[in-house]
């Protein structure tokens, strides 16, 4: 009686599973499409590649402000010091470029990455740390500094290469891929904002003195150097400061949200150039 | 009907004279039983990492109130704490569907 149970209860299970995946799965292709139909349709006059400057491709007038600053970039600082960082030898010898392909020059587009050997999304960031650790160097803190300089300078050997998100046939790289974009819609915080309440209802708009960026492309120009912050910030700043300001309590830099986000996020800009690092007030 | 509100007044008379029965003030205990509601709620709403910083704010103004002896702000606070947490907690539960109205097709 009970194996008979049993077996009718894998049946169920078994004829079940198919139906509930094909309800619950994302068609990232699809998704891709719809993402930035959303955006050109609704910004019309704005030139594809524009997207990635952010508030600049809003508003006028600070398109003109920004052109003035970027005379003397604020970047340039950490684009110097991530240069030298790079150049430098780890305490056994190697560098940075030892860990990644073409040494590390111009591949910042190919990141994240789905990594089938630990099953999560690799950032820039952890593949940098990463890189520290197996070296026999302290990890970087993953919101500025050291961090936001070696990305930086990453970013600058890619600038105009299109973004290049992979998510390879692999279920694992897939609910990665679908938890960042329900990450990206959940509303959180006191608030009860989600990144999209900004980033696609509202993009042009004012949120008190700042213009709201479009979620299309959004990433392209990390790391930035934010006035704000009087200082180079990273993506993992960037969303910690969000997530604050929705007055939502934020993850731990680099947390499996945070970088399936940045997966979601960076996929749907696919073919969108490289732009950081990046200015914005 | 006169003599009811005749009535009504004579039972109005020490309310307008504030003469009306006062809340009793908190105590320590009163305190510690809404601190571990509120904490309890809080590290659920946590646990769905859906924590507010204002949930965390008014925990923290709870246990200041309370090492300061003031209890009746210390209660306040933490039914407050508790109060949001709980929000948090629903709003965590709600978006587990509700994300997918958003969402552009």
């Amino acid at each position: 009686m009970l194996r008979k149970l049993l077996i009718a209860l894998a049946m169920v299970a078994g004829a079940a599973q198919p139906l509930l995946a094909a309800e619950g799965a994302s068609d990232p292709k699809a998704e891709f499409k719809a993402f930035r139909s959303y955006f050109t349709n609704r910004f019309p006059k704005l030139a594809l590649d524009d997207f990635v400057n952010g508030p600049y491709s809003m508003d006028e007038g600070l398109r003109k402000q920004w052109k003035a600053i970027d005379e003397f970039p604020p970047y340039d600082f950490a684009i110097d010091k991530g240069k030298a960082m790079f150049a430098t030898p780890f305490k056994n010898g190697k560098t940075y470029g030892d860990c990644f392909p073409n040494k590390g020059i111009g591949v910042r587009q190919n990141y994240p990455q789905f990594d089938a050997k630990s099953g999560q999304v690799i950032t820039l960031d952890v593949a940098l740390n990463r890189c520290r650790e197996a070296n026999g160097e302290q990890p970087f803190d993953y919101t500025k500094d050291d961090m936001a300089a070696l990305t930086a300078y990453m970013a600058f050997t890619s600038r105009g290469k299109p973004m290049d998100i992979k998510i390879p046939d692999d279920p694992r790289a897939l609910a990665a891929y679908e938890n960042g974009k329900r990450y990206f819609y959940t509303r959180r915080g006191q608030m009860n904002f989600s990144c999209a309440s900004c980033h696609v209802q509202s993009p042009g708009e004012r949120i008190r003195a700042e213009i709201l960026a479009p979620a299309l492309g959004i990433l392209n120009a990390m790391p930035i150097y934010r006035s704000e912050w009087s200082g180079m910030g990273t993506t993992s700043r960037r969303f910690v400061t969000c997530n604050s300001q929705t007055r939502a309590v934020p993850l731990e830099p680099q947390a499996d949200e945070y970088r399936d986000v940045e997966y979601f996020l960076s996929y749907v800009a696919n073919g969108l150039p490289i732009s950081g690092p990046g200015a914005r007030p | 009907m006169k003599r009811s509100l005749a009535l009504a007044m004579v039972l109005a008379l020490p309310l307008t004279l504030g003469l009306a029965p006062t809340a009793r003030a908190a105590n320590e205990a009163d305190y510690k039983t809404a601190y571990s509601a509120a904490e309890a709620a809080a590290k659920e709403a946590a646990s769905l990492r859906h924590q507010w910083t204002v949930t965390v704010s008014a925990l923290a103004a709870a246990k200041k109130a309370a090492d300061g002896g003031d209890f009746d702000r210390a209660v306040a606070a933490a039914r407050e704490a508790e109060a949001l947490a709980k929000a948090s907690i629903f709003q965590a539960i709600s978006e587990k569907e509700a994300w997918k109205a958003m969402e552009i097709r």
